[in-house]
């Protein structure tokens, strides 16, 4: 019954999509004729709001199905397990293609319901056009969903225990990473069709960019979160000791965020200075197709990857031909209108403006970088030879852009807007400066890193300086909480390149083949194998490995373990982590190496937790711009309807 | 000029979108070659298909006689269609050597009893570790292993009929 209930909510919420859509149209028609708006498309916003509940019911009732192990229900069948602990099989739900994919959709109802409730900033044709767009969008996933994808599918006659998730998944960091870059996608899609609103009523002013902001900010949030969170994952879980492996799949999650990062810096030109109007509106688009593209990578598994999880060459073709659709409308409308938009203020070289076209032009370099590097592959395979692209082409190439960049933003919130002079920050320019060069001296005396983990290391220390610099002659209760986010993004941005840098040039790693009573010196660690004995949990069975770690102020137990998992078979290395406030111990249980001997494989990581710290700043600070953002936005609209007010007592009196 | 570079991204996103087309339309090479043709066969040392069979170790293949090894299950069920083309390999004098994947030895007794016996020896793989060591991705896989232990060939999948002849002849060639 539940099952009924959610897929009956699917095509209530299909039908008022279509509704939704063809209202938007209309309203975008009539009122550019004569001024007089068509009756229906008074219907798009509240078509937007119930669609967005039915989605919630949707979803609501495939949770409920999983939670309570509906075996008739076949993906429940395929993808859950009755001796499953409950929040995995909650987790279950979404940790399969048609579960995410109803939650994605849910997601982007929820956030077209609340642009329709709550955004009141642009005018009426210009909301109609954005309601459009995204109903536009929201039809060719539930179509998807309703025809290749129905998760509410019924199994005649029911399973008897249900097949497991892929306990590589059953995670709890794992839970929670497609909903985080589900979120950022939703954002980046709604921001694409605030832009695609933008051409067809050809506005492209601050006024767009301001109602855009909050959602590229919310999404580039999210997705900082979201990258964050997958890469501890991989880092803990899949027991390689790396924290970014240039992965297909983690490549279509970083390329939309680059695109992001562009976006987000781009809008605040737009928004302020009414300048690279075309450009932003072009990266609206880009931002949007690089999560498309993400998202047909890993589903269409034509990419090998070592996590595609979810691979299907029909379904591949589905989105594609939706990627066709949206991507290709976006970009055909871009080539057609984009050049009829009046051209956006003009500014200096040294200038904000210059400073954040740079980074601009940087990031877009990066992103290129890693487009090319996830996807020529694919173009060598349709020619003939097989190729895989790792490490020596991401990092050394991506450096070629990311050091400039980081370059210039020690110095490029210290600018002012429209033109400046680099002699007016002479000084906060010679610290920054001198305090990168000692850096650079110090590290190439005293340690004996690499160049790029020397230049990373020397940048997040002048960064973490100069992030805060904008503050120099403000006084501090009066700088704007945007500002304070900003900083504290900048400021995380050092932390995480500290910590990338750090894992690089200093980390230890042993691999050693040891017995019961051996100890072994690692770092300023020396560990000692105490035992292998065997070990079970809910749906596995272990062998678990002791590990006394002393040495250094600490002396504990480690206990890494090679699960066996049985519904579905499969082994994984659970590895065992000590976080001190200087690093992490990494511990992986190895196969037996016979005679009572054990393979370990230990890594000190001096700082290595800096990254994900670095992350959560990030995020936090660009949590605080939305916040900053939305009270200006609240505050400066309370004026002008002051003043209107007080404007028509006048005209009374 | 200023429409034109409006394009680029258009014209970029169709060539993507072309190349991606014609990848998704292409046969998906699902075969993962071993990387372990021309190197020694892993070490191993495992307990016999039933509880009372001899252990099987890796040392039985280093003899002077070039062997099949069968990687297979009785949970697989193109493991049963080939075992007529096994069964007519041992009768041509191949002696096979099964591993048997994540299986029970009362299974095994009753698949052998089913399908009949080619093998010289069984062992049981609980944990599918040799299996992963052999670089073979799924059940049946038959490796050709010569007289001094080495890989020699791999054949992913069931034998057909078709297959005998040139399983017999690598087998021949590896003597």
């Amino acid at each position: 019954m539940i099952a009924e209930i959610g897929l009956a909510a699917l095509w209530l919420a299909a039908g008022l999509c279509a509704l939704q859509f063809i209202a938007g149209v209309l309203g975008v028609r009539e009122a550019g004729a004569d001024g007089a708006v068509h009756p229906v498309s008074a219907l798009a916003r509240p078509a937007a709001v119930v669609q967005g509940l039915l989605l919630l019911v949707a979803f609501a009732c495939l949770l409920r199905v999983f939670a309570v192990t509906d075996l008739s229900v076949s993906l429940v069948a395929d993808n859950s397990h009755v001796d499953k602990p409950f929040i995995y099989r909650l987790a279950a739900a979404w940790g399969n293609h048609e579960g995410s994919m109803l939650l994605w959709v849910t997601i982007l109802g929820l956030a077209g319901g609340l642009v329709a409730l709550f955004e009141r900033r642009m005018d009426d044709r210009f909301m109609k056009a954005v309601l459009a767009a995204q109903a536009f969008i929201a039809l060719g996933f539930l179509a998807f969903l309703l025809f290749s994808s129905n998760p509410f599918a019924r199994l005649n006659p029911p399973a008897d225990f249900g097949a497991g998730l892929n306990p590589l998944l059953q995670d709890i960091g794992l839970a929670f990473h497609p909903p985080t870059l589900y979120l950022g996608y939703v954002g980046l899609s709604v921001a694409f069709s605030f832009v695609v609103a933008g051409l067809v009523t050809r506005q492209a002013g601050p006024e767009l960019a301001r109602v855009m902001r909050p959602w590229v900010l919310a999404a580039w949030v999210a997705l900082t979160l979201g990258i964050a969170a997958g890469s501890y994952w991989a880092y803990y879980e899949l027991g390689w000791g790396g924290w970014w492996f240039w992965d297909p799949v983690e490549n279509a999650s970083l390329m939309p965020w680059l695109a992001a990062t562009a976006l987000l810096h781009s809008v605040s030109v737009l928004a302020a200075r009414d300048a690279l109007r075309t450009w932003t509106i072009m990266l609206g688009v880009v931002a949007f197709s690089m999560s498309m593209v993400g998202t047909f990578l890993v589903r269409s598994g034509i990419l090998t990857s070592v996590h595609a999880f979810a691979v299907d060459p029909e379904r591949g073709a589905f989105i594609l031909g939706l990627l066709a659709i949206y991507v290709g409308g976006g970009f055909g409308l871009f080539a057609l209108r984009a050049g009829a938009l009046a051209e956006g203020k003009r500014f200096a070289l040294v200038s904000r403006e210059g400073a954040l076209v740079f980074n601009n032009v940087m990031l877009s370099g990066i992103l290129a970088v890693v487009l090319l590097g996830t996807l020529y592959p694919l173009a060598a395979e349709a020619l003939g030879t097989r190729v895989s692209i790792g490490p020596p082409y991401y990092n050394p190439v991506s450096a070629i852009f990311a050091v400039p960049m980081l370059l210039v933003l020690l110095v490029g919130p210290l600018l002012r807007w429209k033109r400046d002079s680099l002699s007016r920050i002479a000084v906060p320019l010679a610290i920054v400066g001198a305090l990168l060069a000692a850096s650079v001296t110090v590290l190439l005396l005293f340690t004996d890193a690499g160049v790029l983990p020397i230049l990373g290391l020397a940048i997040a220390v002048a960064l973490a300086l100069a992030s805060w610099l904008p503050l120099r002659g403000r006084k501090l209760k009066r700088v704007p909480l945007a500002l304070w986010g900003s900083m504290l993004a900048h400021f995380g941005v050092a932390v995480s390149l500290a910590g990338m840098a750090s894992e690089t040039a200093f980390s230890i790693e042993r691999l050693v083949a040891v017995e019961a009573g051996e100890s072994v010196a690692v770092g300023p660690y020396q560990v000692t194998l105490q035992e292998v004995d065997p070990v079970a949990g809910p749906n596995w069975t272990a062998l678990e490995g002791r590990l006394a770690i002393t040495g250094g102020g600490v002396d504990t137990v480690l206990r890494p373990q090679a699960r066996y998992f049985t519904d579905p078979p499969q082994s994984t290395s659970e590895s065992a982590l000590l976080t001190r406030w200087d690093g992490q111990f990494y511990a992986i249980l190895g196969d037996a190496a016979g005679e009572g001997r054990w393979q370990l494989r230990l890594w000190w990581k001096p700082f290595v937790t800096l990254i994900w710290y670095g992350a959560l700043l990030i995020a936090l600070g660009g949590l605080l711009s939305i916040f900053g953002h939305l009270r200006a936005s609240a505050r400066s609209r309370r004026i002008r309807e002051e003043v209107a007010r007080r404007r028509a007592e006048k005209a009374l009196l | 000029m200023k429409k034109l570079w409006l394009i680029i991204p258009l014209m970029l996103f169709a060539l993507f979108l072309g190349v991606a087309a014609y990848q998704l339309t292409q046969p998906r090479d699902t075969l993962v070659r071993s990387t372990m043709i021309g190197k020694p066969l892993p070490a191993f040392d495992l307990p016999g298909a039933t509880d009372d069979a001899p252990r099987v170790a890796s040392g039985l293949f280093a003899d002077g006689q070039p062997r099949l090894l069968n990687v297979w299950a009785t949970w697989c069920v193109p493991c049963i269609a080939e075992a007529p083309q096994l069964e007519e390999l041992a009768k041509r004098g191949v002696p096979i050597v099964g591993i048997a994947i994540r299986d029970e030895p009362e299974a095994i007794a009753q698949f052998l009893e089913q399908y009949g016996d080619p093998y010289a020896a069984i062992a049981r793989d609980d944990i599918a570790e040799v299996q992963l060591a052999l670089g073979s991705s799924g059940v049946p896989e038959t490796f050709v292993i010569d007289g001094k232990g080495i890989i020699r060939h791999q054949h992913i999948g069931d034998i057909r009929e078709s297959d005998v002849d040139e399983i017999y002849a690598k087998w021949e060639a590896a003597k």
